[in-house]
């Protein structure tokens, strides 16, 4: 069995993320890949095409510490909180530096990963009309429907370089359960053209062939595994973690200041030396606050003749 | 009769319009505790669904986000977020989508992208999200606001959600599957669209405002329905039960 593909975040990160990659950090909300954020800040990855649905603070973090060039998303806010500052920052006074933005809906950019999985050359989608984003964006255009002649809005296929995508757990290869909210990982995974899944747990591939309708993302689409406890956090992994919250609300604060923001990023992720440190460093009684209740799903059949 | 907030108030009048078994799409904040308010009271069975693709939630906590894992608990489905804009949007599935924004103008567009320009904004948003796809696919839009001259504008700075563009005519050449915008909430009133024009129309004053009050605080001439209407009062048990909803005043301090 092959499992060359085990190594550590920081073996990943240097071997599949390049200068001037595309990237694709997946994850709506739930099990956004923070430590491989942090790794790419670490290892100084720089001109990255940073493309998520919402930025959260993830890019928010890559973009305070000079990583991205462009920024390809749909909704730029913290999540119940207001505003990316460091976001802001970059597009509204180019600091650090200057960043360019290629914005989309919700439903645009999902469909762009879904095209891009699929190897569709377009797809057609009911919104956009009568906005005022399609003359900001060339790349949603209209196209005349062959059957109604009525006039549709499509956006093209999305093909990251790279996607890294978290989940609860995933054998050696690769093969991934995900449960919970399951956001754009699978569509993300097929669409890019290497793919790092990083898990909470590493377990044996007949723990994975025990549940197979839960496997979104197959080995034979992965090319790293990497076995990264917390690698969420401060976003959640469902049924190991929950969602810091408060950490939301504190970012707000942080980033008040591009230095403020650089004094964060110098201790929490520059000061670690990688997920397992930055846990370390994080005190238990907040690490015991986001463990969550027991909630287990019935067991299913999955029995032949 | 029991004293509430102009927030409380907006809460329970925004409740009155679900219908029990309708589906709704739910932001956080006050659409959430609409939702859920409507679900105690008179619509025990709506569908609360989530831009996350959590479907029937039944949330024991206040969410923060949409992507909270508390809606994942107990729901009636989860799908991925290409599949809840497919198959549940697109896919006509959704009665209500209740919206919000930094500007809203008189044909009910709403603006949730940037104030001044886009390429030199003055104050940048995060943008639509799912709002415009909600705004073009649901079957009524319903906007929940502050009253203010800040908010409510001739014409947006930019146009993220399209209630009825410029008129209903250049909506309809759109040909938009969606309903289009159905009602927007005050702390001072409710407010509907004219059939033939569009055209916001002061539907409802809330309890203790005039006419006069809302015409204040919206900088074009409102039109006013020829039979304009009373906002009933909130109930006691309408007000209790928001209440225990969020007991520390989360959304609604």
């Amino acid at each position: 069995m092959d499992s060359a593909k085990l190594m550590t975040m920081k073996e990943a990160v240097s071997k599949f993320v390049r200068d001037g990659d595309t990237v694709y950090l997946a994850g709506f909300t739930h099990m956004i890949p923070f430590a491989a954020g942090h790794e790419i800040i670490r290892q100084k990855r720089k001109e990255l095409t940073l493309c998520r649905a919402t930025p959260d603070i993830i890019y928010d973090q890559m973009i305070a510490a000079g990583c991205g060039k462009k920024l390809v998303f749909s909704y730029a806010g913290n999540p119940g909180v207001g505003s990316l500052r460091c976001f802001r920052r970059a597009l509204e006074k180019s600091q650090p530096k200057t960043i360019e933005i290629e914005e989309y809906t919700h439903f645009g950019l999902s469909g762009r990963l879904f095209a891009g999985a699929t190897k569709m050359p377009f797809l057609p989608m009911r919104t956009n009309l009568g906005s005022d984003l399609p003359p900001q964006n060339p790349n949603i255009k209209t196209v005349k429907d062959p059957y109604t002649g009525i006039e549709v809005s499509v956006v093209p296929p999305l093909r990251p370089d790279l996607a890294v995508v978290h989940v609860q757990r995933a054998d050696r290869n690769g093969n991934a359960h995900i449960w919970g909210i399951i956001g754009e990982q699978k569509d993300a995974a097929f669409a890019s053209k290497r793919v790092i899944v990083s898990a909470e747990e590493i377990v044996d591939e007949s723990v994975i062939r025990s549940d197979p309708n839960r496997t979104l993302i197959p080995d034979f689409v992965v090319h790293a595994v990497v076995h990264e406890p917390w690698c969420a956090h401060p976003s959640y992994t469902q049924g190991y973690y929950d969602r810091d919250n408060e950490f939301y609300m504190q970012w707000d604060e942080i980033t008040k200041e591009h230095e403020s923001t650089m004094k964060w990023i110098d201790e929490w992720v520059n000061g670690v030396e990688d997920r397992a440190e930055y846990m370390k460093k994080m005190p238990q009684e907040k690490v015991k606050k986001l463990l969550p209740k027991a909630c287990m799903s019935a067991p299913v059949n999955y029995g032949s003749v | 009769m029991m004293d509430y907030t102009a927030n409380e108030l907006m809460v329970i009048v925004a409740a009155r319009e679900l219908r029990d078994g309708e589906s709704v799409l739910v932001g956080v904040g006050i659409p959430n505790l609409a939702a859920n308010l409507a679900m105690k009271l008179q619509a025990p069975g709506l569908n609360m669904v989530y831009e996350s693709g959590a479907v029937g939630s039944n949330p024991t906590r206040m969410p923060l986000s949409i992507g909270d894992p508390c809606l994942v608990t107990g729901a009636k489905s989860i799908c991925s977020m290409y599949e809840q804009f497919a198959y549940y949007l697109q896919g006509g599935r959704i009665d209500v989508g209740f919206l919000g924004g930094a500007q809203i103008d008189k044909y009910g567009n709403i603006n949730s992208t940037v104030i001044g320009s886009y390429k030199t904004p003055k104050v940048r948003l995060p943008g639509s999200g799912g709002a415009c796809d909600i705004a073009s696919n649901v079957k009524k839009i319903i906007v929940i606001t502050p009253h203010e001259k800040r908010r409510f504008v001739e014409k947006v700075d930019f146009l993220t959600s399209p209630g009825y563009v410029d008129g209903k005519q250049k909506w309809q050449e759109l040909k938009l599957q969606g309903g289009g915008p159905y009602a927007v909430i005050t702390n001072l009133c409710t407010m509907r669209f004219d059939d033939v024009t569009g055209e916001m129309t002061l539907a409802s004053v809330h309890p203790g405002v005039t006419v006069e009050q809302v015409q204040e605080n919206t900088p074009w001439k409102l039109k006013v329905a020829e039979k304009l209407e009373q906002t009933p009062p909130p109930t006691e048990k309408e007000i209790a039960t928001l209440r225990a909803l969020d007991p520390d005043k989360t959304y609604l301090g």
